[in-house]
């Protein structure tokens, strides 16, 4: 599924921000849902719009499509669209006005939880160093990873 | 969601002699909702969806659909009016040209939907100066599809809709249902193609030997079902794993595969404590679990 379109702007002036977007998000998986990852579609609709906010390259006040034109667009049920929006909703970065549209709200603790992921992720850097330094292979990391984070809770908890 | 179920059945059961080709289905279908209708060949699925319509009449047990009795002639005939359906078969008259037989059916219907006419049209390249006849099956599917959606219903039927469609096909197929659905139509589909059914529907019902085996919604599914495969320094014992949401262990000297509809947890934990040497979680697409559901059975 094509990406373009997906950000295609109600207000024609933000086309350089959603050009500058795209460039950053084709190699990526911006927007687009695995239905076989055995998680939910609308939590990996909502984490990929807040992983958009974190980087910045969601803003506050951004406008995302309607629920029927993003349904569209990934083809899949308007219900997902729906109980994503409403729960980003709820967690506070997402406006819906009614007959407008959903906007984008990105509070403090936003940013600072992107700085702290952007910490973590230095952290975790150091650690994968190490490990390789230690012999340990990539695959070898990556499944004690996953093993751990399995435990004892197997769904990783939602934030 | 609060809105009352479209779709309702009590033990409806057909017979045909000693077999009983869908046997106490117990069906609920939510309004607004994309639900898929999964089963094999002969699992009576069509069955079930013409005893729904009042083509055939059940042996035993009713429902409603649209909150009208399927039962009863008179109510039969108001819930037909709004519920468009797309047979297995795509029953159409032959000797009519593609345009003939747009006119001839949106003759009955008042609001009949032009956009949607048009959109299609443009959409599946429809020959609209060809005799029916002449149509190959890709295209007379497209053209029924095209007067189902066509015609503002509130309930979408469909008998496996994308058969003989090219992948292009499919994917505006699945636009439209998807586009249907925002608009506040429900869709009830037959299906075969399961990445299809993964994508769009919210719910699934799987039919086996015409016995509802599973009706979940598919995020659901996404979050509960696990295989886990284990290693552990000496031959397990399944006993061990005997556990509420275990479907099925398979061991194999020290390694043991089980495949669980809940409660993965739980299994991750008794591993733990039996110190296994390695756990490995991976998720189950609808494929295994239609697979595994139906050899259950």
């Amino acid at each position: 599924m094509c990406i373009t379109g997906i950000f295609l702007p109600r207000a024609p002036a933000k086309l350089d921000r959603i050009i500058d977007m795209l460039y950053r998000y084709t190699d990526t998986v911006f927007f687009k849902l695995n239905p076989t990852t055995g998680q939910p579609l609308y939590l990996q609709l909502m984490q990929q719009i807040r992983h958009a906010t974190e980087s910045g390259a969601l803003q506050d006040g951004d406008q995302l499509p309607g629920i029927r034109t993003l349904a569209e667009e990934l083809i899949l049920s308007p219900h997902t669209v729906a109980k994503a929006y409403s729960e980003l909703q709820h967690d506070g970065l997402l406006e819906l006005r009614h007959g407008t549209g959903a906007f984008i709200t990105v509070k403090r603790r936003t940013r600072s939880l992107t700085n702290h992921v952007h910490l973590a992720r230095g952290r975790l850097r150091d650690l994968i160093e190490q490990l390789r330094d230690e012999g340990l292979l990539d695959e070898e990391i990556k499944r004690a990873f996953e093993a751990e984070l399995l435990y004892p809770t197997e769904m990783v908890k939602r934030r | 969601m609060s809105d009352p179920p479209v779709i309702i059945t009590r033990d409806l059961t057909k017979s045909y002699g000693a077999v009983a080709a869908v046997h106490n289905l117990n069906l609920c279908v939510r309004a607004n909702s994309i639900t898929a209708f999964l089963g094999q060949n002969g699992a009576g699925k069509s069955t079930t969806i013409k005893m729904l319509l009042g083509m055939i009449r059940p042996s035993r047990g009713d429902g409603t659909v649209l909150g009208k009795r399927i039962a009863d002639a008179e109510e039969n005939r108001q819930l037909r009016h709004k519920v468009a359906y797309v047979a297995e078969d795509k029953p159409l008259y032959g000797y009519m040209t593609v345009q003939q037989t747009l006119r001839f059916a949106s003759s009955f219907y008042s609001d009949w939907r032009i956009d949607v006419e048009r959109k299609l049209l443009h959409e599946y390249k429809l020959p609209l100066q060809q005799k029916i006849k002449a149509l190959s099956k890709g295209m007379r599917t497209k053209l029924a599809l095209l007067l189902a959606f066509a015609r503002r219903p509130e309930l979408l039927i469909l008998d496996e809709p994308s058969e003989g469609l090219d992948p292009v096909g499919i994917e505006y197929l699945l636009q439209t249902l998807v586009a249907q659905a925002a608009e506040g139509v429900t869709v009830f589909f037959s299906s075969h193609q399961i990445a299809e059914v993964e994508r769009i529907a919210d719910h699934v019902c799987i039919l086996d030997n015409g016995r509802l085996l599973l009706n979940a919604s598919l995020d659901q599914l996404r979050q509960s079902y696990r295989r886990i495969d284990l290693a552990f320094a000496f031959a397990p014992s399944a006993h061990d794993f005997r556990i509420t949401g275990v479907e099925k262990i398979r061991t194999k000297e020290r390694q043991m595969s089980i495949f669980a509809s809940s409660n993965a947890d739980a299994v991750i934990e008794r591993a733990h404590d039996l110190n296994a040497v390695s756990i490995e979680v991976a998720p189950v697409g609808l494929r295994d679990i239609f697979l595994e559901t139906v050899k259950e059975n």
